[in-house]
């Protein structure tokens, strides 16, 4: 197994302004490797280096072990095609936006229609080679582009915030396609994410990237299993709160996050602690009722923001606490602004970071 | 109202019974107007590219002058235009006053802002982001520039659609440069004015109404292929 793309003390400035400083890092064959940080951080440019669309400002780029030069990179960009974050389709038929690239590489005619077809089946869109993309849904959009990028059959594939704007059903639709292409095809992929929750369960390995620099990286399970805390202050994630936590009698530990609010979590800590409680771990009531969860806190709902089957529920219970659950379950529940509620979830559910 | 009516019956008339004055004028504006849009894309759409595609400085106030011509009124053109082809003017030996060439000339520059203008924020728009695709997905740079291209057309087939338009629908120029001689440099809109100055309502109403179809059925027609078309 070697390295499908390298990049060595890459840097990139626009208009004297760093984007990117001194990034060393190898792709490993077949390997999903992901980039996670928050907006601005230089995912998209450096991904655009990796794609070999944008030139570094200094550093070089290995392909294969080979360096990009000008001579040779129209023909090494070939071997990697890349998948932008605002789905970008031709304003054509769904096969013709998969054919492009196949022609541009001489395919015959009637190979690329089964390639095509191919491609399509893979994410689970048979039948819509007539359609007009451009009439598509966005997520529908989006696993056009990803087929058209697979079709391509090229050794790495670069994915930016590949599900950034789908709703959940369609963004593990697409978790689904990559996790399956890098199974069977073997193809390696470098994705741009600044959702946590993808970072930690698709890619093999990650590196945290911040203010154009690379500040952690290794397995998934390593960098998580010691979430750090620019980890948790950059992966923009809801929940996270700080405290000062110290043991309570019944051996689990007491958080008091302030303004009246405290949460137990079985970790032992002490001192200030950064928490992080999962929104879907969260469970909503209109009474309060017995159960084993050791939190239960009362406050009222202050924002209700869809985010496609799901919702998410801000709850003021002292603290701002972030809940998602189903259309269906916010529909029975008859839950509305100012709705008094109350949140229970486990000691166990309260991770440290 | 009851010379518009009267004028709207006997439009139809000369319409349909093929009157020769109609026909001349109208065949007339057909002709200068396409003429003067297709030297307007020749050197327009180059210029729309290099504004569209190209980064340099002076950009931003190069297409900012371009937007401001467009609303150049066609009287201050046609005195300019007069002026520079008059007899004693600096192209006056050319001799091309009082000829359709110079009605040409004029609605080409007339018309040529707004190719330039409309084609070049239909290119910017589709851009960088059709580029980097189009080469991601293993395009030359001269291949991604044809993906560009390609998907800009809608706004450069309305660029030049509006050209037409307002060339055939002008009077200022047609007026001054070409002096609305009958049978030789008369259009649609100075036949128009000065049919109703004489006081033939009849004759002016059929051409206002040839006028409204011609511009009407061209943007249907247009519309309607672009509908349909579809990206080779």
């Amino acid at each position: 197994m070697g390295l499908v793309v390298e990049l060595r003390n890459v840097s990139k400035a626009f208009g004297g302004i760093s984007a990117l400083d001194s990034i060393n890092l190898g792709v490993e064959e077949g390997e999903i490797y992901a980039l996670l940080g928050p907006s601005g951080s230089g995912k998209t440019s450096l991904l655009k280096i990796m794609a070999l669309l944008d030139d570094p400002t200094s550093g070089e780029v290995y392909y294969g072990g080979e360096k990009v030069t000008e001579k040779n990179v129209q023909q090494t960009r070939m071997q990697a095609t890349m998948v932008f974050q605002k789905t970008a389709v031709f304003d054509t038929t769904v096969h013709k936006n998969i054919a492009y690239g196949l022609k541009l590489r001489g395919m015959p005619e009637d190979q690329i229609r089964k390639e095509a077809s191919e491609a399509l089946k893979q994410v689970g869109l048979e039948g819509f080679e007539k359609r007009e993309a451009k009439n598509l849904s966005g997520g529908e959009q989006q696993r056009v582009a990803l087929a058209r990028a697979l079709a391509l059959k090229t050794r790495l594939v670069l994915l930016d915030e590949p599900t950034a704007n789908l709703d959940p059903r369609n963004a593990s639709m697409i978790e689904d396609i990559i996790s399956s292409a890098n199974k069977t095809s073997k193809t390696t992929f470098v994705m741009a994410t600044h959702n946590i929750f993808q970072a930690r369960t698709l890619p093999h390995r990650i590196a945290l990237l911040q203010d154009g620099s690379i500040k952690e990286t290794g397995a998934s399970a390593d960098v998580f299993s010691s979430l750090s805390r620019t980890l948790a202050s950059f992966a923009a994630v809801d929940n996270t709160f700080t405290g000062d936590a110290k043991p309570s009698v019944s051996g689990t530990t007491l958080v008091d996050l302030g303004n009246g609010v405290q949460i137990e979590m079985t970790e032992a800590k002490a001192g200030k602690v950064s928490v992080f409680v999962d929104p879907k771990e969260i469970i909503i009531s209109r009474k309060r009722f017995a159960s084993s969860a050791r939190n239960v806190l009362r406050g009222r709902i202050t924002e209700v923001k869809d985010a496609g089957n799901v919702v998410k529920i801000i709850i003021d219970v002292g603290k701002p606490f972030t809940v998602q659950i189903t259309k269906k379950s916010l529909a029975e529940m008859k839950l509305s602004l100012g709705t008094e509620v109350y949140l229970a979830f486990k000691a166990s559910s309260v991770q440290a970071i | 109202m009851n010379d518009l009516l009267e004028g709207i019956v006997k439009a139809f008339q000369l319409i349909f019974s093929g009157d020769p004055t109609v026909l001349d004028v109208t065949l007339r504006s057909l002709y200068v107007s396409g003429a003067a849009v297709l030297i307007a894309a020749l050197w327009g759409i180059p210029i729309a590219i290099f504004l569209g595609l190209k980064d340099f400085r002076g950009k931003f106030f190069l297409r900012g002058l371009f937007t401001t011509l467009i609303g150049m009124p066609t009287v201050a053109l046609g005195l300019i235009l007069y002026l520079v082809f008059s007899r004693a003017g600096v192209l006056g030996f050319f001799h091309l006053l009082y000829t359709p060439t110079v009605i040409i000339i004029g609605e080409a520059l007339l018309v040529t802002p707004i190719v330039v203008s409309f084609s070049a924020n239909a290119l910017a728009a589709v851009s960088s982001e059709i580029r980097d695709l189009a080469r991601t997905l293993g395009a030359s740079e001269d291949q991604a520039f044809i993906a560009v291209f390609r998907e800009a057309r809608d706004g450069v087939v309305l660029a030049t659609i509006s050209s037409f338009n307002r060339a055939v629908a002008e009077l200022g120029v047609a007026q001054m440069v070409g002096g609305n001689i009958s049978g030789f440099t008369s259009v649609l809109t100075t036949t128009i004015m000065n049919e109703t100055a004489k006081g033939d309502i009849a004759l002016s109403v059929a051409l206002a109404v040839i006028l409204l179809i011609v511009v009407g059925s061209i943007t249907l027609t247009v519309s309607y292929f672009q509908g349909r078309r579809k990206w080779a």
